[in-house]
């Protein structure tokens, strides 16, 4: 009997030097990719079009960024452009990378550098802007820009996504552009430049990856700008007929 | 005389020898066929879902796990008692296993009932690596059967969880399709009048909130025990016989509302845990929980196991029948959850002065009683007494009041609540706990950031307990998502006012504008994870480190070392 609890002794005692092994292991601190902050990345066209003007112009047309980065700063490229088909040229190029950083629940703030290389003068800016979700789900975008030569203007971009089904959206938008101070050599006059409105019908095709859409833009020139673009022998308004698609990857 | 002795000495060693089990697992690449779909995921021993590991209480369990891919892997064992340094979580409990290294995990099987195992390593779990655990039990367990199946549910996404991850930071509502539409508009201006609707969309766009953002990861196809609706897995059965359905949710985001059309389910443990039974016509399963029900079907019919999501996007079936092949009607889906004004309250600023007469038209409650679950201060002193609840009634003490996510049974009858869990034999004695720890459940949809008390797992001090102490969680969901929230190594007994018989749980969901508590034995050493066990939760930062300081034997010496990580709490 006293053999047999002896054994239970021992036993006992093993099974608390195992514990005591166990609870003396190192307790390793975390160095995985969990604590670390999640780097991501994306890429998106909002649009990637043909437009056909009511005066049979033709442009192809793009606005889209790529960004990388973590929740509290993230690298952005942001390029638009409209190339002039039947011309080849570039009626607009523009080319931004910021840095961006979140200022508020649903704003983040960003600066950085813009170029425009389109056919004509170039010019650099800086730029500071807010992009974020405004209450009533409006997408907005405000730039401030300041050029080489001390020109400044402002961008704001604003849109909206009706949902007609999960599947069919019409996204309207708006892009209006004002200068502080006339660049003429460009044909940006004081005031109020340009605005252009788009209506768009898009279908989620694949995931939210690629969805065609057909649509309408308008586009106005305003003030002195509509003077210079008139004296440049161009129009001052345009209808355009859109076909395209939003693509996501 | 002899004889008697040395049998007795050797059923004394018999169970360091024999009782050792030893288990093999291998994690591999594998192509995973869901009906709908077919893509590459993880597994193991070269399927996904794993095997079902089966244990027995009091035995030692040795298992050789080989990592067959090109990298880390891990292997956490859900809601088993163990050391620490075997509860298999890279960078808290070990290092994790390296490519082509096979290692050994060895620990006493402390418990019975049903568990879970899956990787605990970058998305591999959502990818597909998991699988069943079943302890058999030393002693009789209080209720009978004849049959015995584990089903196991999942929401296989056809993207990889890297991808979704990085979708839901582009896009929050990438793979959210039950937003509300045009149609949807004008159906509830003619049920709630134009104003009231007009009122309501403003409110919700104000907030910059969205009343269908139940499931952040729609298009999935529900899986059961790796089996799509179409690939319909069936458990056979004779007329009579009782059967015991373990279910565990092994899903990486959904909540499941569970049904078999015809039967009664008798709800016996929870979490691995026996409870006293409750007969229900429906349950809902959170992330990572798992329950065992009885059914006893007496017909010569095929039943439909019916598990829809809890947003209603999408569903798994399987069948119980007496032969193959047989097979019972497939409901429909019934209409996507909608969250309410309450589903907000807990959120911090909330002006509610401005809120009254804002949503009244689209609750399904009246709108008094709708309003005052808009004050969550309500929620603490729940009235735990009164909790049982009526057949098919539209309320539930784990909802907000008013709560457009409290469920109802499809019958019309009995669907469980917390409230009804109450421990069949309780763990541990019931005494006061020593302290409270406040874990707020934050978080912006719209950046897809989650965190505890608004700080992400990369920026946070681990929560340091003391062992020996017994420690009351007070879970605030200030978001309007449900959180299913995990404590590894030490149990989690829910606070639903039973007192000694509150339930001893592993995963605790938490609703959209309520408080939860629960309290927990701190009587295991080491450092532990803590977080929603919602995969793209837990990764965007809702999680944290749990160090338990001191232990049976005082282990300051070892706890010194790490002091310099500071302390939350």
């Amino acid at each position: 009997m006293s053999c047999i609890r002896s054994i239970v002794a021992v036993s006992f005692l093993a099974s608390i030097g195992v514990s005591t092994a166990v609870t003396a292991q190192e307790m390793i601190s975390d160095t995985t990719a969990r604590k670390q902050p999640l780097t991501t990345w994306g890429v998106q066209f909002e649009e990637f079009e043909y437009r056909y003007s009511d005066d049979d112009e033709e442009l192809g047309v793009w606005n889209a960024d790529a960004f990388y980065g973590t929740d509290d700063f993230k690298v952005r490229l942001l390029t638009t452009g409209e190339y002039e088909i039947e011309e080849q040229a570039y009626e607009t190029l523009e080319n931004q990378l910021v840095g961006q950083i979140p200022i508020s629940k649903f704003f983040d703030a960003k600066a950085g550098v813009r170029f425009d290389t389109p056919e004509g003068p170039d010019r650099t800016y800086a730029v500071l802007g807010v992009a974020g979700l405004a209450p009533q789900w409006f997408e907005i975008d405000a730039n401030l820009y300041v050029s080489k030569d001390g020109d400044t203007s402002a961008e704001l971009d604003a849109e909206y996504e009706l949902l007609f089904t999960n599947y069919w959206i019409l996204a309207a938008t708006l892009d209006a552009s004002v200068a502080f101070s006339e660049d003429e050599e460009i044909g940006v006059g004081k005031g109020l430049v340009s605005t252009e409105t788009g209506l768009r019908l898009s279908y989620d095709l694949i995931d939210r990856a690629f969805s065609p859409y057909v649509g309408v833009v308008h586009e106005r020139k305003y003030g002195d700008s509509a003077d210079l673009a008139e004296a440049d022998g161009g129009g001052t308004e345009d209808w355009f007929a859109v076909i395209g698609a939003r693509i996501a990857f | 005389m002899k004889t008697r002795f040395l049998s007795g000495l050797l059923s004394l060693l018999m169970p360091a020898m024999v009782m050792a089990g030893e288990y093999d697992l291998t994690v591999d690449r594998v192509k995973i066929d869901t009906g709908d779909f077919v893509k590459e995921g993880i597994g193991y021993n070269g399927a996904s879902p794993g095997p079902v590991m089966r244990f027995k209480e009091g035995e030692n369990v040795r298992i050789n796990v080989t990592n067959n891919l090109d990298e880390m892997t891990s292997i956490h064992w859900h809601g088993l008692i163990l050391p620490f340094n075997q509860d298999g979580v890279p960078g808290i409990s070990f290092p994790g296993i390296k490519p082509g290294e096979t290692f050994t995990y060895e620990f006493p099987i402390q418990q019975a009932g049903t568990y879970w195992f899956h990787s605990h390593s970058g998305f591999q779990e959502p990818d597909g690596a998991y699988g069943a655990i079943v302890i058999e039990p030393e002693k009789r367990e209080p209720f009978r059967y004849d049959r015995e199946y584990v089903v196991q549910l999942t929401d296989k996404h056809p993207h990889s969880g890297d991808r979704i991850m990085r979708n839901l930071k582009m896009i929050p509502d990438y793979y959210n399709r039950e937003q509300q539409t045009v149609g949807e508009f004008f159906s509830d201006a003619s049920k709630n009048g134009l104003m009231n609707t007009i009122r309501d969309r403003m409110a919700w766009g104000d907030m910059r909130m969205m009343k269908a953002d139940v499931e952040d990861l729609q298009g999935f196809t529900g899986l059961i025990n790796g089996k799509g609706p179409e690939q319909n897995w069936t458990g056979l059965f004779e007329p009579g016989e009782r059967i015991r359905l373990r279910f565990i949710n092994s899903s990486a985001m959904t909540y499941f509302d569970i049904r078999i059309t015809g039967l009664d389910m008798t709800v016996v443990q929870a979490d691995g845990n026996n409870v006293q039974p409750v007969n229900v016509d429906e349950f809902r399963i959170g992330v990572a929980e798992t329950y065992d029900v009885i059914v006893h079907p007496k017909d010569e019919q095929a039943y439909t196991i019916f598990a829809e999501s809890m947003g209603r996007s999408g569903y798994a079936r399987a069948t119980l029948a007496p032969e193959e092949g047989m097979e019972a009607a497939v409901p429909q889906l019934r209409d996507p959850a909608r969250l309410t004004m309450a589903d907000m309250s807990g959120m911090p600023g909330m002006d509610h002065g401005n809120m009254a007469g804002m949503d009244h038209g689209d609750m399904d409650m009246n709108s008094s009683e709708g309003m005052s679950g808009m004050d969550h201060s309500n929620m603490e002193g729940m009235d735990h007494g009164s909790m049982a609840m009526g057949k098919g009634g539209q309320s539930d003490p784990f909802y907000a009041k008013g709560s457009g996510l409290v469920p109802t049974a499809a019958n019309g009858g009995k669907f469980l609540s917390y409230a009804d869990l109450k421990a069949q034999d309780p763990l541990y004695e019931d005494r006061e706990p020593t302290r409270e720890i406040e874990l707020r459940l934050t978080g912006n949809m719209e950046r897809y950031t989650w965190s505890i008390n608004g700080v992400k797992y990369e920026d946070a001090d681990p929560i340091r307990l003391k062992y020996g102490e017994r420690v009351r969680f007070k879970f605030v969901n200030e978001t309007m998502m449900t959180h299913p929230m995990h404590l590894h190594g030490m149990w989690s007994i829910l606070d639903v006012g039973a007192d000694q018989w509150n339930p001893i749980k592993h995963t605790v969901s938490v609703q959209p504008g309520t408080t939860v508590y629960m309290e927990t034995e701190v009587d295991e050493p080491g450092q532990w994870a803590f977080h929603c066990h919602l995969s793209y939760h837990a990764a965007a930062g809702m999680f944290r480190k749990v160090i338990v300081e001191g232990g049976p034997e005082s282990t300051q010496a070892k706890t010194d070392v790490i002091a310099k990580d500071g302390g939350e709490v």
